[in-house]
């Protein structure tokens, strides 16, 4: 980064509500996720402590923060992979427990990893349906799993792929994702969380996916987006929430930041607003000594 | 992968002036089946089997392409192709079974001696069927323990059932004492093992019954799904919930169970267990999956390619007998085609992936 972030903090600052009322912003729209002090430890390794975070649907939530941070911790725990250690998840307001990935889908959570989880030698239909087969008496009814896949694929406007029986090995990175994302939407996700969507993705295939992302939460999904690239979150992001060391830091609507402010509070978990949050004066040179 | 080549780029890609329809996948039924043909690896397997038939047909007309040949292939091939049918499953989830020659000769074995303390030649038709679900039940038994093994005890799949090739071959010469039973019921081996159907022997009919049936479940069925699907990742079949252990432990209980069937069939056939005579069945099994274009790292293959992959050793052995080869040329000839048909697959898939 060149300048100083503080400048980007300061003129953010500027144009900024007065402290709180942020909150209230995030309340009002009924969010689809509540998390309440989740902690996470792994033995005496605290992973995650007191985070509060609600995710409102029909918006991206970016999910920032440095390596170690616990955005992975973070999102595991959310789709069910584990368990928090301390804390409430309230998923349309009702306390859940998920204790399986399964049960995180079956409730509306769908997580498309890094790796995306496809099958290369099935074909997009196949992979789309996979463990969620049509069937007309015990055996498959291909017909009407195609035209499934393909209404899918219309609603999210994927066009790039030539032939719906072609390999998912066959794909580009970005296809691959949309088909992954496809996947996790045919199940009736509420909320889709993504990780590091477009980590190995070229120019053209990560606007593709960042136009998915877009339209994801246009139809009213709630998109938490994992991400290290601050231009696709600023690309994309309604809300922006930063975790330093296993803390959620920060949380608020994008407009409010930029790429300097952003990376101030991902490398030293502190901003203007956090000091004056904590009662120490917002000394215009006060820096990164805190 | 190396992405970023077609797609992204394909609204502005250029080689199609035309405006782009509204469902690109959606083509001619026709040109769709053609390029499905030209891609299929059937159709370039059964090509190699057709020229192989026709050069030994023109080479010897009057002996190769007579019905009679035909039909002792298919005969002498029918528990091989049972076998592999089930080892088709296997290969596709990316694993491998070794264990299939003497899981047959086991099989083989104690549905004999069951044969023997129950009237032995002059065994009744009762104890014929139940004396072969005995052997089948040996068979998907012993597949059992070794898809557990696999799958639970995540023993690797070469090894778990290298063990089991050995000691299926091990109880049976403990069963036995070292030598062949061979007072087979005269109600197995004269119906099964000799007689025929509408001009077609009864061995015959039940190997492509098997492979028809087995066929059709690897295509149309979920189980058949999550097979490849397994073979292809087993970590996406994780998590869209496939219970993946599971699945692994029935393809590897399904093997047996096609070894345990060609047990029987073969007791049919040859009236005595033959206990010495299967130590390369596997080989020959695995040789013919993979020529039907299966890939030993899983999650590609098809019932009918490893038809037409058995096929391919036999008539070239057939082929080459009639045409005076000496017979140890047989086996080189048979690896040579192995080599290069694994060769070409790969040659062929690198030019698609280039295109």
């Amino acid at each position: 980064m060149t300048g100083s972030p503080h400048d980007g903090a300061r003129l953010a600052e500027a144009g900024r509500a007065p402290s709180g009322a942020r909150d209230e912003v995030a309340t009002t729209g009924e969010p689809l996720l509540r998390l309440r002090g989740i902690g996470k430890h792994f033995g005496p390794v605290q992973a995650l402590a007191g985070i509060d975070l609600d995710v409102p649907a029909g918006q991206v939530t970016a999910l920032v923060g440095d390596n170690g941070a616990g955005k992975s911790t973070l999102i595991k725990t959310i789709s069910g992979i584990w368990e928090p250690s301390e804390g409430q998840i309230i998923w349309q307001g009702r306390h859940v427990h998920f204790r399986t990935p399964k049960d995180a889908t079956d409730a509306g959570i769908a997580t498309v990893y890094q790796d995306l989880a496809l099958c290369d030698n099935l074909d997009i239909v196949q992979n789309m349906l996979l463990g969620h087969e049509i069937r007309r008496h015990l055996l498959l009814d291909e017909v009407t799993m195609e035209k499934t896949a393909k209404r899918t694929l219309h609603d999210l406007r994927v066009t790039t792929v030539r032939n719906i029986r072609q390999t998912v090995g066959s794909l580009s990175g970005g296809q691959r994702q949309a088909v992954a994302v496809a996947k996790a939407v045919m199940l009736d996700a509420r909320l889709v969380i993504m990780d590091e969507p477009t980590a190995a993705l070229g120019v053209s295939q990560t606007a593709l996916v960042l136009d998915l992302i877009t339209r994801l939460a246009s139809r009213g999904i709630a998109v938490i987006v994992v991400s290290h690239n601050l231009n696709d979150v600023f690309k994309v992001a309604d809300r922006i929430a930063v975790l330093y060391l296993g803390r959620l830091v920060e949380v608020g609507p994008a407009p409010e930041y930029d790429t300097a402010s952003v990376v101030d509070l991902m490398t030293t978990g502190m901003s203007q607003r956090s000091r004056t949050a904590n009662g120490l004066a917002p000394t215009p040179d006060s820096g990164q000594e805190g | 992968m190396t992405g970023g080549v077609q797609a992204g780029a394909a609204p502005a890609g250029g080689a199609t002036p035309q405006p782009r329809p509204r469902e690109p996948w959606r083509g001619p039924a026709a040109r769709r089946l053609a390029r499905r043909l030209i891609t299929a690896n059937e159709t370039w397997t059964l090509l190699a089997l057709a020229i192989l038939v026709i050069y030994f047909t023109v080479r010897a007309p009057r002996e190769f392409f007579t019905l009679s040949d035909f039909s002792l292939i298919a005969q002498n091939s029918a528990a091989l192709l049972v076998m592999a049918v089930g080892q088709t499953y296997v290969i596709l989830t990316a694993g491998i079974d070794l264990s299939v020659g003497s899981v047959l000769v086991l099989s083989g074995v104690v549905a004999a001696e069951y044969y023997t303390h129950n009237g032995g030649a002059a065994a009744g038709t009762g104890t014929v069927w139940l004396g072969a679900v005995i052997g089948l039940a040996v068979g998907f038994g012993w597949g059992a323990v070794q898809g557990f093994l696999v799958a639970k005890a995540k023993v690797p799949p070469l090894i778990a059932t290298l063990a089991g090739f050995g000691a299926a071959l091990g109880v049976s010469y403990l069963v036995t004492g070292g030598s062949d039973i061979s007072s087979m019921p005269k109600k197995l081996t004269s119906t099964i093992g000799l007689a025929s159907i509408a001009g077609v022997q009864w061995l015959i009919v039940i190997s492509f019954l098997v492979a028809i049936v087995f066929g059709l479940i690897l295509a149309y069925t979920r189980f058949g799904r999550y097979t490849y699907a397994i073979g292809s990742n087993p970590e996406a079949a994780r998590r869209v919930g496939i219970n993946v252990d599971r699945h692994l432990i029935k393809v590897y209980a399904l093997s047996g169970l096609m070894a345990g069937a060609a047990g029987i069939m073969s007791l049919a056939f040859f009236g005595n267990t033959t206990i010495a005579g299967h130590a390369t069945d596997n080989l020959t099994v695995i040789t013919a999956v993979v020529l039907g274009g299966a890939s030993l790292f899983g999650g590609r293959g098809t019932m009918l390619g490893t038809v037409i992959g058995l096929f391919i050793p036999a008539a070239l052995q057939t082929g080459l007998v009639i045409i005076h080869v000496n017979q140890y040329w047989q086996y080189v000839a048979i690896g040579a085609v192995l080599v290069a048909a694994v060769y070409l697959d790969q040659f062929r898939r690198r030019l698609r992936e280039r295109a």
